[in-house]
């Protein structure tokens, strides 16, 4: 059988891409898409995590996880609408309002 | 022979999941990276599959693959972005990024190379899994130790699919026409 720690380090490597994305894009919903992309970077280690300790909870945490990042896509995307219709601007370091 | 196959196939998914989700981060057109997350998605509900999870690789294949991938897709062809293919489409500090990432990476796999395995303490072996079904044995733990958790999250889609609709409604002042 595959060791767990292999899925941990393909994890690891998912969620530091979609940790980069979401620090240097500009693009607001790539910046929602890298945080989908860390999210499942978590699903895999906790099914792995889950199957190695042939306890149900951390499966459940995933189908919570999965529900969550539904709920967070949904809001995220009427935010990043308005705010497309407020300004007609989608990148990230357009936006100079709370700077004073 | 036999212990050879699941390592190649974990390689080639693991494989295609770090190369899309390399894709999806420097990819210019919107529409292209959603595309992108979607082979990464169906890819990763195989790795579930691998795992003995089938009923959570079916959940990933409908809920992201179907649901939260069309949400964006919608949200892409809303707004018009013909002007990012022509513009930089990384912030000016990203090679500092690059470097808390990579930073961040070779930290957390030191840590991983220590990691030891726990006991098994549970219930939800593979031959459980095989007699009864993975959904079976999920839904009798989630319907039963975590069922105030899941009337809970029933509840945040609820107000959250309610909050997105109050979000972007039109407000209409009285008297106009509509």
């Amino acid at each position: 059988m595959i060791p767990i720690s292999w899925y941990l380090v393909l994890s690891l490597f998912l969620f530091v891409i979609g940790a980069f994305g979401f620090v240097a894009r500009r693009n607001v919903i790539i910046m929602l898409m890298c945080i989908e992309i860390m999210l499942n970077a978590v699903n895999i280690s906790l099914v792995a995590l889950g199957k190695g300790l042939q306890h149900t909870a951390a499966h459940i945490l995933v189908f919570f996880i999965i529900a969550v990042a539904a709920a967070e896509a949904a809001i995220g995307l009427a935010l990043v609408v308005l705010l497309f219709k407020k300004t007609r601007e989608v990148h990230m370091d357009e936006f100079r309002t709370l700077k004073g | 022979m036999e212990a050879l196959l699941p390592k190649v196939v974990f390689c080639y998914l693991g494989a295609v999941l770090v190369i899309t989700a390399l894709f999806v981060v420097t990819n210019r057109n919107a529409v292209h990276a959603v595309l992108w997350m979607l082979v990464m998605f169906l890819h990763q509900a195989a790795l579930f599959i691998m795992l003995e999870a089938e009923f959570l690789a079916a959940v990933q294949i409908i809920v992201y693959a179907g649901a939260v991938l069309v949400l964006f897709l919608f949200v892409v062809y809303m707004i018009n972005l013909r002007t990012e293919l022509k513009i930089n489409n990384f912030t000016v500090f990203w090679p500092a990024g690059l470097l808390v990432s990579l930073a961040l990476l070779i930290l957390s796999v030191q840590a991983v190379k220590s990691f030891l395995p726990a006991q098994p303490v549970g219930d939800m072996t593979s031959a459980q899994i095989l007699k009864v079904g993975h959904a079976k044995v999920l839904g009798k733990a989630l319907f039963t130790e975590h069922i105030l958790s899941f009337e809970a999250v029933g509840v945040l889609l609820l107000v959250a699919v309610l909050g997105a609709v109050v979000l972007t409604r039109r407000i209409r002042i009285k008297g106009e026409g509509v």
